[in-house]
């Protein structure tokens, strides 16, 4: 722990969409800061650290901290950017939490953005890779999380079929948020009619790229509760990096994952997962992981994660709704994404959700992932921090 | 990019003329592990001397336990193919004619997989667990590409 509690005290995001042509990077993100001033009834005076993130290369523009001051308010002020590829959006949420909890800041703005449709995603990503041994076989996304998939289908002998029932799952959820881009039901038939991008993952298994923002104020506990009538308060984060070369990876074991829940669990005496979170918004990019991972989680047992969801566990009204935003399947702007699922889970403690509104949400879990099977975790709690 | 959506105006689009060109050193223990293919056909990996873990890729010091002292030890030729995917759509980072498999192929002695190909052998008919063996080329430049790729054993 560190000096102060902290809680979330304000949210913002924007409509995501596959394109925003009518605005450029700095207005896509003004809109997510001024949509979370709003919310926690706060002006950019109040505010007095930034942390900033994207994905490196999406856009083309590499001292987003800098060019992005006309948006995010950071003129004048002490800004910071960090970037983690697909956890940049957790990282940044965890990186604010410390600032607040160091005590050095009282109110910090945490931004996340992206705006996919101006680059090549892949080509992009594939950039994160070792230029000397992993690039000129291995590129982009969707390898790594195939290989994963398959590993676990070898395992415990599940299907295809099994990892669609999640994305049926997630884009009826999405029906619920309008924040999401794909807000479209579809079905366990369609997933598996869909075109084949990597065995085992069809199109509809896999999260779409979007434009969009998402800012998250956290205060310390001096100012929390007059900000705010029902704080969120953070009471433990965890994470992990594990492989860099990809020869290197223990596939089908998500390792980051099971280590930092262990240690997020022990340190907030976390006993039974699945009986005391009362929600989670997983960053899961493709359907399978929505299997293997709560098993990581320590959610559902090794091997009986797609009971768990056939049995309608993770369903809204279930034991423990997953992803009642619909999650990455239906809505991806990277750099915001794992910053997104923070959200998400301060409006379900705050019971600002809405449609998408969890009953009596007093623990939830937010996580992020990147590229190379590494994971961040954030619990959540109405209750404030002993 | 952006399309589709946009039926009822014509963008005008400016194409980025920024070229960045990039220069990697591949470093002292890459460059070793490289030359040994070129001039001997050798493949080598690097052992730790803390936790005695063998990396192939050869690594400077120990990813997993941080040992600074690792030493050289052979490995290979012969592997066990860890998993692979076959590429049936041409792409440009792609030079060879498709179908490709690509495969991480754990080599003898070895405990982490290098990143490669698999030819000699119908892509229908590979396995994970397969046993397979480096084709050298006969010209070989210091590149990974060197082996050309591996082939059942």
């Amino acid at each position: 722990m560190g000096n102060k509690r902290v809680a979330i005290v304000g949210t913002g995001q924007t409509f995501h969409k596959s394109h925003r042509p009518d605005v450029n990077g700095q207005e896509l993100i003004n809109e997510a800061v001024a949509a979370a001033l709003k919310d926690a009834e706060l002006t950019m005076d109040d505010i007095d650290g930034i942390v900033i993130g994207n994905m490196d290369h999406f856009e083309g523009i590499n001292y987003v901290d800098c060019w992005s001051v006309d948006g995010s308010g950071g003129f004048m002020r002490p800004i910071i950017k960090l970037t983690t590829g697909g956890t940049t959006g957790s990282t940044l949420a965890i990186g604010g939490y410390h600032m607040v909890a160091s005590g050095m800041f009282e109110k910090v703005l945490i931004i996340g953005w992206e705006k996919n449709s101006e680059s090549d995603t892949t080509g992009a990503i594939t950039t994160a890779f070792d230029p000397i041994w992993d690039r000129l076989v291995f590129a982009g996304a969707i390898a790594g999380l195939a290989a994963e998939g398959q590993a676990y289908m070898h395992k415990y002998g599940i299907t295809d079929k099994d990892a669609a029932r999640v994305s049926v799952r997630d884009r009826r959820h999405a029906v619920n948020n309008p924040h999401a881009q794909l807000r479209k039901e579809i079905t366990v038939e369609e997933v598996l009619a869909s075109p084949m991008l990597s065995d085992p993952i069809h199109l509809l298994d896999v999260c779409p790229r979007t434009d969009g923002a998402c800012a998250v104020i956290m205060a310390s506990e001096d100012v929390a509760e007059k900000i705010c009538p029902v704080p969120d308060w953070i009471i433990g984060c965890a994470n992990r990096h594990t492989y860099n070369y990809v020869g290197d990876c223990n596939l089908g074991n998500i390792d980051s994952m099971r280590c930092a829940s262990a240690e997020l669990w022990e340190k907030t005496g976390i006993k039974e997962p699945r009986k005391e979170l009362d929600v989670i918004e997983l960053y899961q990019p493709y359907s399978f992981a929505g299997i293997l991972w709560i098993e990581a989680l320590g959610v559902a047992e090794p091997g009986k994660g797609s009971r768990y969801i056939w049995d309608g566990n993770t369903d809204m009204g279930g034991e423990l709704p997953i992803n009642p935003s619909g999650g990455v399947i239906a809505c991806n702007p990277i750099g915001a994404t794992g910053l997104i699922r923070c959200a998400e889970v301060a409006l379900q403690i705050q019971g600002k959700a809405d449609a998408r509104q969890v009953p009596d949400v007093n623990l939830g879990l937010s996580t992020g992932f990147g590229g190379c099977f590494w994971t961040d975790l954030i619990l959540h709690s109405k209750q404030k921090p002993e | 990019m952006i399309d589709q959506d946009l039926n009822n105006v014509e963008p005008l689009v400016y194409e980025s003329k920024i070229g960045v060109p990039y220069y990697w050193w591949a470093g002292d223990t890459a460059t070793r592990f490289l030359e040994a293919i070129r001039d001997k056909g050798e493949l080598w990996g690097t052992r730790c001397p803390e936790c005695g873990k063998v990396f192939v890729p050869p690594r400077k010091s120990c990813p997993r336990c941080f040992g600074q002292q690792t030493s050289w030890e052979k490995v290979g030729p012969g592997g066990t193919v860890v998993t692979y995917t076959v590429a049936r759509k041409k792409r440009e980072a792609i030079p060879e004619d498709v179908p490709v498999v690509f495969a991480l192929i754990r080599l003898d002695g070895a405990d982490t997989a290098m990143l490669h190909k698999i030819g000699g052998v119908d892509p229908d008919k590979v396995s994970t667990g397969m046993r397979v063996k480096p084709r050298f080329a006969e010209e070989r430049k210091g590149h990974i590409r060197d082996i050309e790729c591996f082939i059942p054993d």
